[in-house]
């Protein structure tokens, strides 16, 4: 793209740097770091493997120097938003703080540079860590068991699904729908597919939670199970979850918790008390692991017992009797849906989740849901008069408005996000649930002071009023960021998805 | 607040609880710590993991242990990249999606493709996922694998298959460590033939004679590779006639972790984009015609598709892409060729060490990069701690995940090994006394 001529360094913009991509910086013979001399023979690689197996250079890499790649990161940095910024109130994401206690826990020695499959003994206090987690959560979630091993939320329900698959499978019934609630989210439905189930969806009711009639209506002697989220998208407890657990087992199937949004339940509830039979865990939502812009996650899933002989291996275990004291790992499971993950799952998540919870004890975890679901009333309360709110009755730990009372002005959820940028403040999750045209979905975590949320709900009424007076202003915002309004359009039709140097001459 | 809310207490805004299901008594958990105790706790737990700093280490096998310069865990813990999350507001979120434009424009000149994704999880699952894809754009569901894959790659690609109509094809290795020749497992309802590079066994595989027996089919050839730093070295796969070149990038500065978070990554060729799973971005202008960088390609993903998307995959692994990011800026083309050749002079000294050892052998003779096979007098496990005795993690007892002329171990030399560390470990390894 011959308009790419970005300026390195300062442009006259203070300290608002422009910074080119790290190829762009590429000098030849810079280097950033220096390998030690080798302090065995040196050997030539053509001398000991065949040519054909040998490349010659290394396109797509940059020459720089350690200063070049520090300042270009930093630099970087400074071009995102980020919790330890500011209110960051995308719903369903639960970007709450994250302790910097479980960095430093995290990259400990023992458990950073520690391998997966070192000998058991040597591995003890990682084990029983990991041994620790699984009834951490199975005690928080109500479950009976619990496997670390899924990567993150959507290999849970993944797996989770697989589970329920196997159980069926196992008593010899071919199942093969799977029942989704229209306001789930995506990966929901894109699990199941890809467990070779058909998704059926299921409406919500007009009160904005899934009704018992609804999946009697839906339920059948081939539908494997249902998948339900609670709180739902919409910050609704779904009060009826008893009674549909209910139904769906009384037609054979199982249910499927996705516990994105458990941070509302700590100690209040739990999910395996209302009949969910599986349910997967977002560690990086309810238990403060940084999201580090996309992740890694870790989504571990409890199960009730029935599932317990599908559990993918290995599995921890603690020694007893004979055995002497200590952890160790457990593969012989003849109907374990087998291995999702190369090795433990994403364990450096593991040891923060438990410091997390070891911080906060049973108190404090409880006080996270209480706080988490005032602090999005408050919200709700503050806004309702000057926005729409689809299901008005209390919620959760998120609240969802939309944009219909601005329709006239010709500001949209879209501009009312873009301009919240221009206050400070990451916008909230928008059009979605899909069930709300023009969905706001406010999630503000336990994690704001009061003034805080008064400031975020002061933004929200300004941008109110400016769409009525000067909605232009809100339209073409963000007025404040060193990018506004990047064409998507262009990016998917004239797909640009690497550097390559300019042709010569 | 709760006068702004209007309700009298906090029990009231919990009111949607039927009341039976509502917790009458404290979750059974250890009571709250302060964060000194804590710390405390933590290192004696950290304590009881042998690790790069209490070890000499030659165990790799998937995970590979590597020094990672200071610059990278300085610059991927600034908060700004740590606590932000998925960039779905590009305004203000540039600082990440520039990171995955420079990370897929790096994974593409490593493997020789013209496209790369955001990341997957790990290797395993990336390799699962291209198989996946193989399978869509081919609209066949066989897959034929080559017998050399790592057991955990394998397990995990016979897991994300389980529910799906596909047939896995297991071919056998050969004596040289090697896979046997796989034309003659591949016919015209093969999707794709799946090689690992180096294979678990350390061997350097034949990718043409691969892709060869893949294209006569119409299938595809997945390459999956390990120890991502091997493509510092090996010819570019996806230049020899892979289509889909994916595996684990760990090596490339993201600590060994137990396993993880690590770093999967995907590329392939241009024409496949569209049947890519996970995030992709790319580079477009602002409003006001400034260059910029988006998500893009988002039709293929779960949030719009549903349960038509390409995959289920929500979440990259963003900050490990960052780790990587960083580690292949600062290391360079030149840095990354010479810590690749130095690695090489290590493994081809403790194999020239172990040749002159009595009782220890080189089971298979074909090429290999910085990890390779080494039989042993009595037992893998009896070999290895001796190897502990001396206070080495010396690598894989092979018992149980491969097949061998004698008892073997896997053993990995990184720059991380040091001259002593090797003699020590082969006289260990040898020594029956």
């Amino acid at each position: 793209m011959s308009d790419r001529r970005i300026a390195v360094g300062n442009t006259g913009n203070g300290f608002a740097y422009e910074e080119p991509l790290i190829f762009e910086r590429s000098r030849p013979g810079r280097v950033g770091h220096s390998v030690p001399e080798p302090d065995v023979p040196r050997i030539d690689p053509g001398s000991v493997l065949p040519a054909e197996a040998l490349r010659d250079d290394i396109p797509g890499l940059p020459e720089v120097s350690e200063v070049d790649v520090v300042r270009h990161f930093t630099r970087l940095s400074t071009w995102n938003a980020a919790v330890d910024l500011g209110l960051y109130p995308l719903g369903s994401c639960t970007m709450k703080y994250n302790p910097k206690l479980n960095e430093r826990a995290a990259r400990l020695p023992g458990f950073a540079a520690a391998h997966p499959m070192q000998p058991i003994a040597l591995q003890q206090g990682f084990l029983q860590l990991c041994h620790e987690l699984e009834r951490q959560l199975a005690e928080i979630s109500g479950m009976d068991r619990v496997t670390l091993q899924p990567a993150a939320g959507a290999q849970g329900e993944f797996a989770g699904l697989m589970m329920i698959r196997a159980y069926h499978e196992q008593r010899g019934e071919k199942r093969h729908r799977v029942l989704v609630p229209d306001s789930a989210h995506g990966t929901n439905p894109a699990s199941a597919t890809l467990n070779g189930y058909e998704v059926q969806t299921v409406p919500s009711g007009d009160d904005g939670v899934l009704h018992p009639e609804a999946v009697a209506a839906a339920m059948g002697d081939d539908v494997a199970g249902l998948m339900i989220t609670n709180p739902n998208t919409l910050g609704l407890f779904e009060e009826h979850i008893a009674r549909i657990c209910e139904i769906v087992h009384a037609g054979g199937g199982l249910v499927y918790g996705d516990g994105a949004n458990l941070n509302a339940l700590l100690g209040r509830t739990r999910p395996g008390d209302h009949g969910i039979d599986a349910m997967h865990i977002n560690l990086h939502k309810t238990f403060s692991t940084p999201h580090g812009g996309g992740g890694p996650g870790a989504g571990p899933v409890g199960v009730k017992n029935i599932l317990a002989p599908y559990l993918p291996t290995p599995v921890v275990r603690e020694l007893s009797g004979d055995e002497g004291e200590g952890f160790t790992l457990d593969y012989d499971f003849p109907h374990s849906i087998g291995r999702l993950h190369a090795s433990h799952g994403n364990v450096g998540m593991f040891v923060r989740a438990w410091t997390y919870i070891r911080t906060l004890g049973p108190e404090g975890l409880r006080r996270c849901a209480e706080m988490a679901v005032l602090n999005a009333n408050y919200l709700l309360a503050r806004l309702r008069s000057a926005y729409h709110v689809p299901f008005d009755r209390p919620v959760m730990h998120e609240c969802v408005l939309s944009d219909k009372l601005l329709h006239g002005t010709g500001v949209t959820t879209h501009d009312l996000a873009k301009r919240l940028i221009d206050y400070g403040y990451h916008p909230p999750t928008v059009y979605f649930p899909l069930i709300v045209p023009g969905a706001i979905m406010i999630e503000p975590t336990e994690s704001e002071s009061l003034e805080g949320l008064d400031h975020f709900a002061e933004a929200m009424l300004a941008i109110n009023e400016e769409a009525r007076e000067n909605p232009e202003l809100v339209r073409s915002a963000p007025h404040h960021t060193r990018r506004s309004r990047l064409d998507e359009t262009r990016a998917a039709r004239q797909t640009v998805l690497r550097w390559q140097p300019e042709p010569r001459g | 607040m709760l006068d702004t809310i209007g309700v009298g207490s906090l029990d009231a805004l919990f009111a949607s609880i039927p009341e039976k299901y509502r917790l009458t008594q404290a979750l059974d958990l250890a009571g709250a710590v302060s964060e000194q105790e804590l710390i405390s706790e933590l290192s004696a737990l950290s304590g009881r993991n042998a690790n790069l700093e209490s070890h000499a280490w030659f165990l790799g096998a998937g995970v590979y242990p590597h020094f990672v310069p200071s610059a990278v865990d300085a610059l991927v813990s600034r908060s700004e990249f740590t606590t932000a999350y998925t960039p779905y507001q590009p305004e203000i979120s540039q600082g990440t999606l520039q990171a995955i434009f420079e990370w897929q424009t790096m994974i593409c000149g490593l493997t020789g493709c013209e496209v790369a994704n955001a990341s997957m999880y790990d290797g395993a699952s990336a390799t699962a996922e291209a198989v996946l894809m193989a399978m869509r754009a081919t609209r066949r569901d066989r897959v034929v694998a080559a017998g050399t894959l790592h057991p955990h790659t394998r397990e995990v690609l016979g897991t994300y298959l389980s529910g799906l109509r596909a047939e896995i094809v297991d071919a056998p290795r050969a004596e040289t460590g090697r896979t046997a020749p796989l034309a003659e497992f591949v016919d015209d309802s093969t999707a794709c033939v799946i090689l690992q590079q180096p294979n678990f066994l350390g061997a350097i595989e034949d990718v043409r004679a691969a892709a060869a027996a893949a294209a006569a089919h119409g299938a595809l050839l997945v390459v999956t590779v390990n120890e991502a730093l091997s493509l510092a070295l090996l010819a570019p796969p996806g230049e020899n006639g892979a289509d889909i070149v994916c595996g684990e990038a760990q090596s490339f500065g993201v600590p060994m972790s137990l396993g993880g978070p690590h770093l999967g990554f995907l590329a392939t060729r241009r024409k496949l984009v569209r049947q890519l799973p996970g995030r992709l971005v790319g580079e477009t202008v602002d409003v006001e015609g400034r260059p910029g960088y988006v998500l893009t390609l988002a039709t293929r993903e779960q949030h719009i598709r549903r349960e038509r998307a390409t995959s289920n995959i929500c979440t990259n692994q963003g900050l490990c892409l960052l780790m990587a990011t960083v580690y292949l800026a600062l290391l360079g083309p030149r840095g990354l060729r010479q810590l690749a050749e130095l690695n090489l002079s290590k493994a081809q000294y403790a194999k020239a060490r172990v040749r002159e050892t009595p009782g220890l052998s080189l089971p298979f003779d074909a090429p290999s990069f910085n990890e390779f096979v080494i039989g042993v007098p009595d037992s893998g496990a009896a070999a290895l701690e001796r190897a502990r005795e001396a206070g080495i993690v010396g690598g894989l007892d092979l018992a149980g995940l491969a097949e061998t002329p004698e008892p073997s171990v896997l053993v990995c030399t990184t720059e991380l090994a040091s001259r002593d560390a090797i003699d020590t470990l082969v006289s260990a390894l040898g020594d029956r006394t």
